[in-house]
This record gives C-alpha cells, structure tokens and sequence, in this order.
C-alpha cells in the first residue's frame, strides 16, 4: 500500500488556499441529495454535524451518551488557542504553527500544522458570534492567557470551562439543525461496524443503547469525530465512556492507524487514592500559571509542605528549565515529576506526588484575584481530596490525558478507506509526538468547523456512489458480525468483570507503554496482553441480555477492543527506537535525560495495517518533510 | 465505614418498580459516591445479579450525565456538587440512603437510575442558539462585550442540563433549565436579534414538553450543582412578557 497524504503544491501559505480553490463543489440544490453520518458530537463531531447541515447535506448523527451536548470535549478547562495576536505580542499564524511543529518534537504533518493555525483565528470569531461567554476584559475585549508552550498569550477561555461552553455552542449549532430537521440524532446509540461497499464506506452498524435494536445506517461518506483511545489504560481523564470502538473496527476493515504509541500524559491530575479509583481529574494547565511546582531537596522528607523552609525546596521546573519555568510543555512537564518521584522526593500517600503552590500567587494577587482564575478548580480539588489549595499546596501526578496517535487521514482528513473520515482527537492528528496545551480544542473545531465541511465536498462531488439498501449483501453481513459479537460476549458466562480485565489491561500499559518505556516492558506487555485477551474471552462475565439497556455489555465491547488496541500501541512503541514527545524510550535519552530523537531513521509517521487475527500487523511509513521548521534538539532551558 | 443502600430497581419504563436493600461494607471515606455504586456493582455481578444502573461519564461534574436522589435530595447532601463529585466522607458509618431516579412525567425513567432527559434538547432545539452559520461571522473584538455582562452570561451558561432542578422542583418544572439558556443569550450582544422569538419559542417548548410551572418555590436553585440563580427565571418571565407584546401572532398561537 502507497501512503498518499495528498498535500497540495505550493508554499506552505498559500496551500490551503489553493486547495479549497482547486476542490470540487456540490452545487447547492444537489447537497440535500447527499447523506453524511457523523458519528460522535464532541467539538469536531457536533461542529461538522452542524456545519454540513447548515451547508445544505442530510447529516446522520449519533452519540452513545443521552445527549450530543455530554460529549467528553465538554470537560476540557483550560482555553483555546488562536493567532490573534490581541495581545500585541509578537504573536502570527506562522509563530502558533512553528510552535506546534516544535511542541510536537517534530513528528507532524507541517502542511496540516500550518492550516490549523490559519483557522484557528476564525474558530474564535465564529464561537464569539455563538455567544460563546469567553473572558472579557473591562474594555470589553476579549481576555488572554498563556499556556505551556509558548511565549505569547494566545489562549482564549471561559473560566476553566472553556471544553464546556466551546460545546455547548457547537451543541446549539447542531441542535438548530435538529429543529430544522436537516439533522436526525440518534442519542444512547453507539457504532459497532463499518458498512463497505466496493471498498468505499457507505454506513454504520448501531445499537440502540436503551432497547438493544440493531440497526443500520447508510450514507454517502462517513465521518468519525469520536475521540482519542485514552482509556485503554483504564485510569485516565477521559470520560468512562470514551472509547475506540469506532476507530478500531473502522481499522480492522482497512483504515490505517497512526502512531498509535503516542499518548500525552498530562502533568497535573490529582495522584490516585485507592483500587477501587475510575477515573483521574485533571487540574487544568493553565494553574502552572500561577502555581509552582517543588518537592522537597531531600528524600523522604515527611514533613508537612508549610514546615519546609523555601531553601530546603526544590523548584525543579524552574531550576531545570529556567526560561520556560513552570511552563514548559506537558510531556516534560511529566517526566520531570516522574523522575523526582523515581528519586523518593514525590510527596503523599506512595509518594506519588508533587506539590503546585498558589501560597505566592495569593501573596502577589490576594485570594480574590485566584479565586476569580482557578476557582471552580480549587473546589473541585478540595471536593476530591478534602484539602484546602488556599491553605496547603496542591498535591498533582501525571495522568493519560489524551492520545496524539489514531486513525491515518490525508491533507482532507479522509482515511484509507475511501468515503471515511476521522476528526479531531479520532485522527492521528496535527500534534505530532506531543500536543500543546489548548490546541485540542483548536483542532476539533478547525476540523469541524472548517476542514472537514470543505473536503468531503470534493469527495462527494467527484464520486460516482451506486444507490444501496438495507438488503444489501455487505450490510446483511456487517449486521451479522455484530449480532454474533453481541452473543459471543454475552455466551461466555465466566467469572470475571469487563472492569476487571480492563483495570488489569491498564496497569500493563501504564507500567510499561506509559511515561517511560523500554524494550524489555513493551516485549513482556506484546507476551501478556495476548494472554490477557484469550482469558477475556473465556472468562468475561456479562450479565442480563441485548436486547435491554445493559451497561455491562457496552463496557465488554469496548474492553475487547482495547484489548487488541492496546497491542498495537506496545508494538508500535517497540518498533520506535527513539524518544519524541510524549513516547519516551528509556534507551534514548541525552546525558540530562532530555528525549532523544532520531530524525535519521524515524522522521516518519508510522501507519499500521490489520491483517487478521492472530497476524502481526504491517506498517507503512508516511516520511515526514520539514522546509520550514527545521528539527533541533526540543530545548526549554 | 458501612453504608445500607435502599435502591430503585425498575426493569424498564413499562415495569412497576421498587426499592431494593444493599449492604455496602467497607467503604472508603476517598471514594466517589459512583465509585461506592461501582464496587456495590462489581459485587452484584459476582453474585449473579444485573448491576444496577445509573448515567455517568465524565466523572468530573461538567458533563451534566449522572444524578438521582439521595434520601430525597438530588446529588446529595453537598450543595454545589453533582453526585459523581459528591465523596463518601460526607456520611458516617452506619449511614442508611436511598436512591431514587428524577421523578417527573417530562423524564420517563428507562431503567433503574436512568431516566430520559431528551425533553431538554427539544427545549434546546426549539430556540437556544443564536443563527450563526459557520464562516459568516465577524471578528471576535469587533462585538464589545462588558465584562459584568460577560461574567453574568457565563453565570446562567455553566448549567450542565443534568436535570435537578427539574426533580427537586415539586412541579417538576424546568425553568431553571430553560432560563439559564435564555439568560445566558439574553445577556449578550449576540443574543438580540433572536431574543424575543427565543423567549417564545423555548418557553412554548418547555410547557409542551410536560413540565410544570414555577411557583417560586427555590428547590432547583437549592439543589443546582453549578449554583444557577433563580434570577435567571425572572429574566425569562421579563423577557417572555416582553416577546409576548411585541409579538402577537406568537401569543395567538399560545392560546389555541
């Protein structure tokens, strides 16, 4: 197979441009003759379901929580980014896109970078005209703030609700065009296959969450907004629900998926308490603003955090990173924590801590002033822990926040399965090895918004489709596989909980694909996870039936496919003999313990092809060109 | 510490219903109360029982899916909190609770703790959004928005729509839902041009839905977990009154 990323001709500038002007248009009468499914209504799902209804096409869409406004992009806090450069301060839409390529240590697409960023600018006048209530200062101008990363303030919010109201305005978009019935959403239903028709995607597979109905939906082309595949480690900050269903069986019938090894462990969660934790919470990046990073300089020093004296602390951001500070980006953020901790310097119960302290902020500003930036944050994390971050300092670990790798898409965000897009945190993406903070947000919205709406015009436009129906053969067949899956999961009646299996598949990943990984890890996990999977298959216990509301059966259907997936990202972590972002290979690591990467032989994105059951996988290389941003040594120092 | 759960099992919207009794031993004082449910489950399905079932999926209080009563009150006994963010050391051992689903006729329960709330994207639907196509707007600056009106517009706008007004309310009325979303738009420059069709038309909606009317009582603001204020529904009723006069056909149209 020849990867083809159809980037456009052109300096780096004008490529968009000339694409959009060179792309096929669906005159206005002939868009209502089309159907798009969009599955997932997160910021990319819920923008491009919106949009494509606005621009006339019948949109399908489907979310497996009871509302499209749940969708997980609602819990991110900290902001969005854009090139507005309100802030007068050097910002450009070829500074975001340098500090993208960079932030992502070189591992990304730089044509796709630098469209992200053309757009993102229009991203905030388009949320701002929703009525999206982003900050203001007294002027009435919009409000900024700064972010890890970078050195201009170019991060718009809303409280530490930004996730929240940016979703709420696509929801608003999308349920206009529900009222106007150019959408039909289809809540509490989730996919579980790919309709393929001459290897082009022309549906879905569903199942109706609440009365178990197995059904199928057919379409022109077929977009997945439907998230990253965080939970494969079972603990993470994704919702319990997030999954990678859709992607996964989207991959198993030939869509090709990127970098799966790429994950972002976020630095500032609040550290586990017990076996019996579901999910981590994130405190939001934007508290590295105020608040300051330490541990004590000696190991096991158990004193409370007040009785440390300032000289006996150890500011290890700021000594290590003295022009970044407390900023510097999240996956050495990370790693900076892990490797005090990994000393004994970590702090609360296990040690698996370090502390973030406002104590200065609230001199500098007064309590007041961090109340008004943080305080919803500091009631969450008191709420959680029982303690005060007024009164002593925040105790914060790393946790698996979000996944850079997913499904391979060209220049038009299309997979390798014709007719099939992937949007958003679902594709393999535009953050490289590493995702800045406050550009999730951004890339959802440009792909949905902006990106996307465009392309699959060009597709549909350009495509002959023969008309199908429901009594085709390849849609009696894909009905037929999830049936007999549904059974299969439901037949075993063994002993163990899907949860079970999930919290022992998690704890794989997280000891040897998470923050560090080495070869003997990765080839341990390549041996257990195997393991892991037949006993899941012979001793999984699901109670109830499908044809009823049943939650233990969703869990189960997704845990089996984690449980392939998460092979896959062990394997193609194996297979990277270097350190970039957010993959940190122990082997490849500079003298001060920095990642090390190989531009020589891994300046590629790697793209893994399903061969089968028990068949390795096969990858293919998509090599990755820089003429504008030149690779160097990631420095934050 | 030990907590004795008294659940509402339901099969499904056609089934009777009942409370059940559960043992929840050995409970951790750093648990979530959904971790708490989390084992008791874990537990029913070792024994051969269906779990009982509950919406969640954030986790975190901002996706708006979880929520049922706790002894009568919904999210439980800590105000400004959804249950998934509700922990288990605001009990005591030898606590006894009971779990009920939203109760009102616009939220039939599907199962157990799970109700459906898609009344309220129909409320959504019918007016709470401003007509913006995608790539027709201006720039962000050039719409000046004070910042009192900003923060206040972000005040109603923080409603995750998880439905405790609604159930705390003994109308079961849904205006603190309905008028934080019109609140929030109505507060802002961008909201004007549609905010008397959006008065109108949500308002409609709300009451075609099944809901009940306010009568002032305050339980909804009580039990809100992101602290929505009831000035909200003053502003709704203002802005309804005003949209009525202005707008005749839409009041004909109220009267049939």
């Amino acid at each position: 197979m020849k990867l083809d990323a159809r980037i456009p001709e052109g300096p780096i500038e004008q490529k968009w441009d000339s694409h959009r002007f060179k792309m096929k248009l669906v005159n206005p009468a002939n868009k209502r003759k089309f159907t798009v499914i969009v599955v997932g209504t997160g910021l990319a799902g819920g923008a491009a379901a919106a949009t494509l209804a606005e621009l006339g096409y019948n949109v399908k869409a489907f979310c497996f929580q009871d509302s499209p406004r749940r969708a997980h992009s609602i819990a991110a806090q900290g902001g969005i980014n854009a090139a507005k450069n309100y802030q007068n301060d050097g910002d450009s839409i070829y500074r975001l896109f340098y500090d993208t390529v960079k932030g992502g240590d070189y591992r990304a697409r730089e044509a796709n970078v630098y469209r992200l960023a053309q757009v993102s600018v229009n991203i905030i006048d388009q949320c701002v005209a929703q009525g999206v209530p982003f900050a203001r200062e007294y002027g009435g101008v919009l409000a900024n703030r700064s972010f890890g990363g970078a050195q201009v303030s170019r991060t718009f919010y809303a409280r530490g609700q930004t996730g929240q109201q940016l979703l709420i305005g696509a929801y608003q978009a999308l349920e206009r065009q529900i009222g106007l019935g150019k959408v039909e959403m289809h809540s509490r239903s989730e996919m579980l296959d790919l309709v393929i028709v001459d290897g082009v995607a022309r549906g879905i597979v569903t199942r109706d969450l609440v009365s178990g109905k197995v059904e199928t939906h057919l379409a022109d082309a077929v977009v997945l907004g439907t998230g990253g595949y965080g939970n494969v480690f079972f603990l993470s900050t994704n919702a319990k629900g997030s999954n990678a269903t859709a992607v996964w069986r989207a991959h198993k019938h030939g869509a090709l998926f990127g970098n799966p090894c790429y994950t972002q462990i976020h630095p500032t969660c609040i550290p586990v308490s017990g076996d019996y934790q579901s999910k981590l919470t994130l405190m939001s990046e934007s508290l590295r603003n105020d608040g300051r990073v330490w541990v004590p300089l000696k190991a096991g020093d158990k004193r409370a955090p007040g009785d440390i004296p300032v000289a006996e602390r150890d500011y290890y951001l700021e000594r290590r990173y003295p022009s970044f500070g407390n900023l510097v980006p999240r996956d050495v953020a990370s790693r900076a924590a892990k490797a005090v901790c990994d000393e004994g310097r970590g702090v609360g119960p296990g040690g698996l801590g370090v502390y973030l302290d406002f104590a200065d902020a609230i001199k500098r500003l007064g309590a007041n002033t961090v109340a008004e930036r943080y305080g919803n944050l500091f009631q969450m994390y008191e709420r959680i822990t029982g303690e005060d971050p007024y009164k002593v300092p925040m105790r914060i670990y790393p946790a698996v926040h979000y996944t850079m790798g997913g499904l391979w898409v060209d220049y038009n965000l299309m997979t390798t399965v014709p007719g099939l897009y992937a949007i958003g945190e679902a594709n393999f993406s535009d953050h490289g090895a590493n995702r800045l903070g406050a550009s999730a947000l951004m890339q959802g919205l440009a792909d949905g918004y902006f990106i996307l709406p465009y392309t699959i015009g060009d597709y549909l436009a350009s495509t002959k489709l023969a008309p199908i129906d429901a009594n085709h053969a390849a849609v009696k067949a894909a009905e037929a596989r999830v049936n007999e899956r549904t059974n299969k999961l439901l037949s075993i009646k063994g002993k163990r909980t899907a949860d079970s299996f999930h919290r022992e598949l998690g704890k794989l990943m997280w000891d040897n694909c998470g923050m560090g990984r080495n070869k003997t890890g990765l080839e341990s996990n390549l041996r257990r996870i195997p393991e892991l999977r037949a006993e899941f298959w012979q001793n999984l216990s699901v109670p109830g039936t499908g044809n009823e509301l049943n939650k233990e059966l969703e869990k189960a259907g997704r845990v089996a496919d984690f449980l392939e997936l998460g092979e896959l990202m062990c394997r193609d972590a194996l297979d990277r003999e270097e350190s970039c972002g957010g993959h940190f290979r122990e082997e490849h690591q500079t003298p001060d313990g920095e990642a090390a990467r190989d531009d020589e032989k891994f300046a590629y994105a790697a793209a893994w092809e399903w061969k089968g059951e028990g068949q390795a996988p096969v990858m293919h290389k998509e090599s990755l060109n820089f003429d504008y941003v030149h690779p160097t040594q990631r420095s934050y120092k | 510490m030990r907590i004795t759960l008294n659940v509402w099992r339901q099969k499904n919207a056609q089934d009777k219903g009942g409370f059940e009794k559960y043992d929840a031993p050995n409970v951790s004082e750093d648990m979530s109360f959904l971790e708490m449910l989390d084992v008791v489950n874990e537990g029913l399905i070792s024994a051969g029982k269906d779990p009982i079932a509950f919406d969640h999926d954030c986790r975190e209080g901002i996706c708006g899916m979880c929520g049922f009563m706790i002894s009568g009150v919904a999210h439980g006994p800590e105000s400004g909190t959804t249950v998934c963010q509700l922990h288990m050391r605001k009990f005591k051992d030898g606590d006894e609770l009971w779990l009920e689903p939203w109760r009102a006729k616009a939220f039939p329960v599907l199962r157990d703790l799970t109700v459906d709330r898609s009344a309220f994207d129909r409320i959504i639907a019918s007016g709470g959004f401003v007509s913006v196509h995608t790539g027709s707007a201006i720039d962000g600056n050039a719409i000046a928005v004070p910042k009192p009106a900003a923060d206040l517009a972000m005040d109603a706008a923080a409603c995750i729509g998880c439905g405790a007004c609604v159930a705390a309310c003994p109308n079961a009325s849904a205006s603190l839902f309905t008028s934080a979303k019109i609140s929030h738009l109505a507060l802002l420059p961008q909201g004007q041009p549609e905010r008397d069709r959006r008065a109108i038309n949500m308002v409609e909606r709300m009451n075609a839905e099944g809901f009940g009317h306010c009568t002032n009582i305050g339980e909804c603001e009580a039990v809100c977990p992101k602290e929505i204020k009831i000035e909200n529904i003053a502003r709704m009723n203002r802005d309804y009154i005003c949209a009525s006069f202005k707008d005749r056909p839409a009041v004909a149209r109220l009267a049939d």
